[in-house]
Formats: C-alpha cells, sequence, structure tokens
C-alpha cells in the first residue's frame, strides 16, 4: 500500500545549528507517529517540515494532503465559531464541531474562546478538512481531560479509516503509537 | 478560495475602520489650504498634487493590518495547507484591499477637489487619476505590508519602503489631474498595470521568505 508520508534522509538546520540529519519517515495508512524530545530539538520544525511550509536542507519528503494544528489559530476573531470554521470549507464540519464539543460555542465568537477551547477549534479545523493525513504539534496544550479524550477518540476513529497522525508532543498521548525521538 | 479570500479581505477591511483613511484623505486636503493660503489660483495649480499626496499618505494607514495579522495567526500558513498559492493570496488581498480603499477614496475626492479649489473639469480629471491610480496604491500597499510583515516598527519602515516606490505613480497621476491634452494618464495606467502585475508575485515572495 502506498504510503501517506515518506521522507528521505531529511536534513534541517535553523540558525545555523543542524536540528536533524539523515532522518527517514514513513507513515502508513492506519498508522501514527509521536515525536518527542527535549525543548528546542526540531519537533515543531519537522512538523512545519512536513507541512511544506519549511525546505529541508536535504533529502525529500512525499505526502498526501495534510492539515495542520500548530499554535496559529487561524480562525477569524470578530466572527462567530461557525463562520470562522467554515471558511476553510471543511467537508466534515458539522461532525467535527460535535466531536469536539464546539456545537454549542457555534454562535460565540472567536475573540472569546478560552485556551483549551480555541483548541478544540483548531483540532475540530483538521478534522473536518477530511484529508488523510493530520499534522498536530502540541495537540494536547491547553486541553482539559474530556477534550483529550475527545482527541483521543478522534484520532482513533480517523486511523480506523486509513489515516495517519504525526504528532509531536512532550506529553503522553493515548492509544497505540510508534514513536520517533529527536535531540538524542 | 480566491473568491472567499476577497470577500473576507472586504468583510475585513469594513470592520477594520475602511472610514479612516479616507477621513486621513480628506483632513489633508483640508490642511493643503490652511498650509499654502487662500489664494485660489495658486490652490488650483497645485490641488491636484495635493490630492495625490492626501491619497498615497492615506494608502500607507492600513498596511499594517494587510498581511500581519495573518502571519501571526497562522492564517497564511493553513491557506498554504489548502493548497492555495502565496501569489493567488497576494493577488486577493490587493483585490479586497482595493474594493475597501479605491470606491471610499473617490467619493471623497469630490469634496476633497473642493478643499483645494478645483474646478468642474479639473475634478473629472482628478477622479479619474485616483480610478487609474488607487489599484496601483493598493497594490503597492500589499506588496510592502508583505516585505515588512514580522519585522519590528513596521508601520515606519512600510512608509520609507513605500513612498520612493510610489514616485513614478504620484508623478503621472498628478500631471494627469493638471493636464487632459497630455500623455501622462496613460503613462499613469502603464505603472499602474506595472505595480498591480508585480505586486501579487511580490507579495507571494514576501510571505514565503518571512516562513520561520
Amino acid at each position: 500500500m502506498r504510503p501517506l508520508l515518506r521522507g528521505e534522509a531529511l536534513a534541517l538546520v535553523r540558525g545555523g545549528r543542524p536540528l536533524f540529519e539523515g532522518l527517514d519517515l514513513e507513515l502508513g495508512p492506519g498508522e501514527a507517529m509521536h515525536v518527542t524530545g527535549p525543548n528546542g530539538s526540531g519537533k515543531s520544525s519537522l512538523i512545519r517540515l512536513v507541512a511544506g511550509l519549511l525546505r529541508p536542507n536535504a533529502g525529500k519528503i512525499e505526502r498526501a494532503d495534510a492539515a495542520l494544528a500548530d499554535e496559529g489559530l487561524a480562525l477569524d476573531r470578530e466572527l462567530p465559531l461557525g463562520r470562522a470554521l467554515a471558511f476553510w470549507n471543511g467537508p466534515r464540519l458539522a461532525e467535527a464541531m460535535i466531536a469536539f464539543g464546539l456545537e454549542g460555542l457555534a454562535r460565540v465568537p472567536v475573540r472569546l474562546l478560552s485556551t483549551g477551547q480555541a483548541k478544540r477549534a483548531q483540532l475540530a479545523r483538521v478534522m473536518a478538512s477530511g484529508v488523510p493525513l493530520w499534522l498536530l504539534d502540541e495537540p494536547l496544550n491547553g486541553l482539559d481531560r474530556a477534550g483529550t479524550a475527545e482527541l483521543e477518540s478522534a484520532i482513533a476513529i480517523h486511523r480506523a479509516n486509513g489515516g495517519a497522525v504525526l504528532a509531536a508532543s512532550h506529553l503522553q498521548l493515548g492509544g497505540d503509537w510508534r514513536r520517533m525521538e529527536l535531540g538524542q | 478560495m480566491t473568491g472567499s479570500l476577497i470577500a473576507r479581505e472586504v468583510r475585513r477591511g469594513l470592520h477594520g475602520g475602511a472610514w479612516l483613511p479616507v477621513a486621513f484623505f480628506l483632513l489633508v486636503a483640508t490642511i493643503v489650504p490652511f498650509a499654502v493660503g487662500p489664494d485660489a489660483r495658486l490652490l488650483a495649480r497645485i490641488g491636484g498634487g495635493a490630492l495625490w499626496i492626501a491619497a498615497l499618505t492615506s494608502a500607507m494607514l492600513p498596511i499594517e493590518r494587510l498581511i500581519e495579522p495573518d502571519r501571526a495567526d497562522g492564517m497564511l500558513d493553513q491557506l498554504a495547507m489548502t493548497g492555495t498559492a502565496e501569489e493567488a493570496v497576494g493577488a486577493a488581498k490587493m483585490i479586497g484591499h482595493w474594493l475597501t480603499f479605491g470606491p471610499l477614496l473617490l467619493i471623497a475626492a469630490v469634496p476633497g477637489s473642493f478643499l483645494v479649489g478645483l474646478d468642474g473639469p479639473a475634478l473629472a480629471r482628478s477622479l479619474v487619476s485616483l480610478a487609474i491610480g488607487t489599484p496601483g496604491l493598493a497594490a503597492l500597499a500589499v506588496a510592502v505590508a508583505a516585505l515588512t510583515a514580522g519585522l519590528p516598527r513596521a508601520g515606519a519602515l512600510a512608509g520609507l519602503l513605500m513612498m520612493p516606490l510610489a514616485v513614478p505613480l504620484v508623478i503621472f497621476g498628478a500631471a494627469a489631474t493638471g493636464d487632459g491634452e497630455s500623455a501622462a494618464l496613460k503613462l499613469e495606467a502603464a505603472i499602474a498595470l506595472l505595480l498591480i502585475a508585480g505586486s501579487p508575485f511580490v507579495t507571494g515572495a514576501a510571505i514565503r521568505a518571512s516562513r520561520t
């Protein structure tokens, strides 16, 4: 089966400092990888590299359509949450808002959301996009226990449907993950 | 995506104080008679140029809200994730920005012309000149906004960058307000077209270069 993500011999230098080199990465349908490592080891940079927002200094990346949740909210703050999320035209928006417990917040302006609610909104945008590869940078930041459980079940369903997840986090993620440690 | 991006720009422009550049434009036009005195003939001679200076300075006001908020908020990254080219983002921003800036400025140019003492035919020439020139100003504003996005003191830097780049447009735009016979209007249109054609590419490259 064709992998959803394949990176070969990736190297990345940031600010004159090599973060990693010779990194191989492959994710097939249903697979999930948890990238760990100390602060500054390049977890977020690896996610942005896979997203295509950074260019590798060496190596190449092939990937399927992907959706990204990082520190940027990317929702118009003056709009109600439902309309702000609808801007991204996600085919599974209604389903995603229910999965992350946001259906009651659809009319609340984005600027009034709490940190955790904003994180749920980001994750809902990723799920709504309907793409096979999810790229999650610190997805648990700001989430409460219920939010963590919602994320874990969304990931489980996504994987069962043949999707793949690449997540960078210094926290423990529930479920069965392959691990990659950066900065060794 | 580009269509909804243009609609978003218009919505944000109208919510984010679209009247501000217009008020600024009228204020500068009001200052001119105070600064040069009430001599009607002198005012009529310099009025077209004064309108253009007012238009240029008011075009610089919205620069900081054009690109930087979207860069800081991850909006530009997410647009890239949906496969929207940065150049398309630049073009959509340019069109959306002009829609909230150009028509309002043209309306304000009618009272503005009277403030700087332009008569009927000169008013008509000013309106034509500004109608052709404001898309060029909008294109320049978006490109400069992208070039300075994320830099410290971006507002002041944007002014320093934009004013010299706008000189050709101002020369021929102001000349076209004074004289209907010369080729100034055609040259102004040529420069505006160049700016409009180039801006999306400059904006796109600047957005990509600003990614960290």
